[in-house]
């Protein structure tokens, strides 16, 4: 541990990583909202999006999230009111459960699991949860129909998702994504270290299955089934507003954030810049400075994805029901199941 | 049942119908049972008011009926009291999206009860806005379609580019929406200077708005799939439910009022080209009417070469007076057929105004079209036939 962490007393610590949590998921949800819900979606489709709150709309959210507080807390009644209420909550909390072990920099970190991975594909399922009941309590048709469709479309990318990066760390033998940061960034490819070796020119099969699956697991366009607003109004959320929509909104974001966060982890090298540039050769030789450049350099890898990510929502058509599932059992899977052995082969071949 | 019993052999059949045993013993042991859903009347799918009753079993509807009625105006009550110029007004509410397009039939209705006829400049120029007021609905229609399969940027394209179309509409008419502009006898005014030229322009950036759609749309592989094969009526059901416009065209039909009926417009006096579709699909109906948006800026390009000099309204009395009689013209409008049948008494206004639209008859296939498809295929298949609320309820 860095020593200018350690002079700080365990509660001190504490709060910071509360502090930082709320940062660290929040800040993305709020930029991309902002820049990509907001600015370029209207780019895209030539108007110009919110100018009027603050310079060129930058306030325009805060007035958003006054307004939705503002709201009443309807609560329809037939609904199972602990469960409906809970939902929205449940879905948010996976995302800070999620945002824990991602890595920031090499001492800027919240919880340095060694099965990082695997704690990350266990919680992030936990929303599925949540959506769940959110159309199950909502006692709404279309509520009902959306969390069905959102469960099994959930359950059905979880895999390949597991598949996809299960090649990543099969190539760096361990877990522990702070140590897939390293192995990514102290690699090289045939002897030429200048990039080190992100893991998604060696592994890009798994990284287009991986975007795929979280593109499926976020609910973006083409998988927007569970809130598909032409055919079920707006699925498990039809019954929510005031504040509660804006958690269920939020948690949209703060997942699409977190989520490109552990991509850039796992196949663009997160935080980190080649070892080779500055002469390091492991985590202790880092200077400090690369815990406040670290977070950059993470963000704006993970803007580039969310780029992605967004660019599809907002081109794309939506697919249907049966064609998303067969999309992912008979095409993602076994593709990834491929990648898996040939990956396998490889690391014993070299 | 009896295109079923047709396709399939007699063994096929009794595995079929032994399959369907097994899956009711199954159900009898699960109880499952069915749910009711009940699309709107407001539901975003339906962009309007139109209620769609459907049983589903899991996403599958088992039987669908559409309910509407809920915007039923009375217009055909109304212009009973309303004086012939009056009827305009009432009757271009009905398909609002092309209102120019409605006006005419009653117009060239009431002209053949009077045994007159436009100028040949009129005619010209009512075959141009007609054909606009298409552009300005259909270019809505693709834009929509993106919106209803889930892509949201090709509604905002359209509206830009239907803009286009809306300012000439209003420039030459004074209204964007509701032009109110054809009259017995001829037009209200002549059209304003420059406008000529700036419709050129307008149907060149038209067509490249075609070319955005198709290449935003039409070519995607998830739009493909989710249309293709969806919604499929045969040529016989179409013929038998009474479609009309592009959705009988994709069916395979070669049958379009432009050509076949002769009025005093003036499509006979250039070159077009009606198209049709084998398929009869969801996909075919989408297809047909990019391609007739891109012939009617054809026609609309082809007019503005050949509009004559002259006067643009006939010697009609100040105060109109239809003689005794009954005449039935229909046009083919932007969504089908759209025809009315004037009665006239010899009055300032007409005895009985039969109101014969497109989109009434086009909904009345849905019962038969939307058994046994999935939830999500409700939505394109909607789509796809193209009704406006205020054509199907009047």
């Amino acid at each position: 541990m860095n020593p200018i962490l350690a002079e700080i007393p365990y509660w001190g610590q504490s709060l910071l990583r509360v502090l930082g949590g709320l940062v660290a998921v929040l800040l993305p949800a709020g930029t991309i909202v902002y820049v990509f819900l907001f600015k370029m979606m209207s780019f895209m489709q030539s108007r110009l999006g919110p100018m009027e709150a603050g310079p060129y709309g930058s306030m325009q959210l805060f007035a958003e999230v006054g307004k939705w507080l503002q709201k009443e807390d309807i609560v329809p009644e037939r609904a199972d009111v602990r469960i409906f209420k809970m939902a929205p909550v449940i879905v948010l909390l996976s995302t800070f459960l999620l945002v824990v072990v991602v890595p920031f920099g090499p001492d800027a970190w919240f919880t340095d699991f060694e099965t990082g991975v695997f704690y990350a594909l266990a919680v992030s399922s936990v929303s599925v949860l949540g959506i769940l009941i959110a159309g199950w309590a909502s006692a709404n048709k279309y509520s009902l129909l959306g969390g069905l469709r959102a469960a099994g479309q959930l359950i059905a990318y979880e895999l390949p998702m597991v598949l996809a990066v299960m090649g990543v760390v099969i190539q760096a033998g361990t877990m522990n994504l702070q140590k897939i940061v390293v192995a990514q960034n102290s690699g090289s490819m045939f002897g030429f270290d200048a990039v080190g070796h992100p893991y998604v020119i060696s592994q890009f099969v798994g990284f287009v299955i991986f975007m795929i699956a979280i593109q499926a697991e976020l609910t973006q366009a083409p998988f927007d089934m569970p809130i598909a607003e032409s055919e079920l109004v707006s699925g498990y959320m039809t019954e929510y507003s005031g504040f509660r929509f804006l958690i269920f909104f939020i948690g949209e974001f703060a997942t699409a954030g977190v989520f490109a966060m552990i991509a850039s982890v796992l196949f663009l090298g997160g935080w980190g810049v080649p070892f080779a540039w500055f002469g390091w050769t492991s985590i202790d030789d880092i200077d400090n400075w690369m815990n406040i450049a670290g977070p950059i350099i993470m963000l704006t890898k993970m803007m580039l994805l969310v780029f992605i990510i967004m660019w599809i929502r907002f081109s794309y058509p939506r697919l249907r029901e049966d064609q998303l599932q067969r999309f992912a059992w008979k095409g993602l899977i076994p593709v990834a199941l491929g990648n898996i052995m040939v990956t396998s082969i490889l690391k014993v071949v070299f | 049942m009896s295109i079923t019993e047709n396709v399939l052999g007699d063994r096929q059949r009794l595995a079929y119908i032994a399959s369907q045993a097994a899956d009711s013993r199954l159900n009898v042991e699960l109880e499952t049972e069915g749910m009711t859903l009940n699309i709107g009347p407001q539901h975003p799918a339906t962009h309007g008011t139109l209620r769609i009753i459907a049983r589903l079993d899991g996403e599958q509807v088992v039987w669908a009926e559409p309910s509407c009625g809920y915007m039923h105006r009375g217009y055909e009550k109304l212009a009973e009291v309303r004086t012939y110029p009056q009827v305009t007004t009432l009757i271009n509410r009905i398909d609002w999206l092309g209102s120019f397009a409605n006006e005419v039939p009653f117009i060239l209705a009431a002209e053949k009860l009077m045994e007159i006829e436009a100028p040949v400049r009129a005619q010209y120029i009512r075959t141009i806005l007609f054909e606009l007021s298409r552009i300005a609905n259909v270019s809505l229609f693709l834009g929509d379609l993106g919106v209803q399969l889930g892509a949201i940027t090709p509604v905002f394209i359209a509206f830009r580019d239907r803009e286009y179309v809306l300012n000439l509409i209003e420039s030459a008419t004074g209204g964007r929406f509701h032009p109110n502009f054809d009259r017995i006898g001829g037009l209200k005014d002549d059209l304003p200077a420059g406008w000529v030229d700036e419709t050129r322009a307008v149907m060149k950036k038209l067509r490249g708005f075609c070319d955005q759609i198709e290449d935003l749309l039409f070519g995607n592989e998830i739009f493909q799939s989710r249309t293709r094969g969806i919604g499929v009526v045969p040529r016989d059901v179409a013929l038998q439910y009474g479609l009309s416009g592009a959705n009988l065209r994709a069916s395979g039909v070669d049958w379009d009022l432009r050509r076949d009926h002769k009025l005093p417009m003036a499509w006979d006096k250039v070159d077009w080209k009606v198209w049709t579709h084998p398929d009869g699909d969801s996909f075919a109906r989408c297809w047909i009417r990019l391609q007739e948006t891109r012939e009617s800026t054809k026609i609309v390009d082809q007019l503005l070469d050949l509009i004559p000099a002259g006067p643009v309204m006939a010697k009609v009395p100040k105060i109109i007076k239809v003689p005794e009689g009954e005449a039935w013209v229909s046009t083919e409008n932007p969504l089908g057929e759209m025809g009315y049948y004037v009665v006239s008494r010899g009055d300032l206004g007409p005895f009985r105004v039969k109101i014969r639209s497109a989109s009434f008859n086009n909904i009345s296939i849905t019962p038969w079209l939307l058994r046994g498809v999935y939830v999500p295929d409700i939505v394109t298949i909607l789509a796809s036939l193209y009704f406006i609320l205020g054509d199907i309820d009047r």
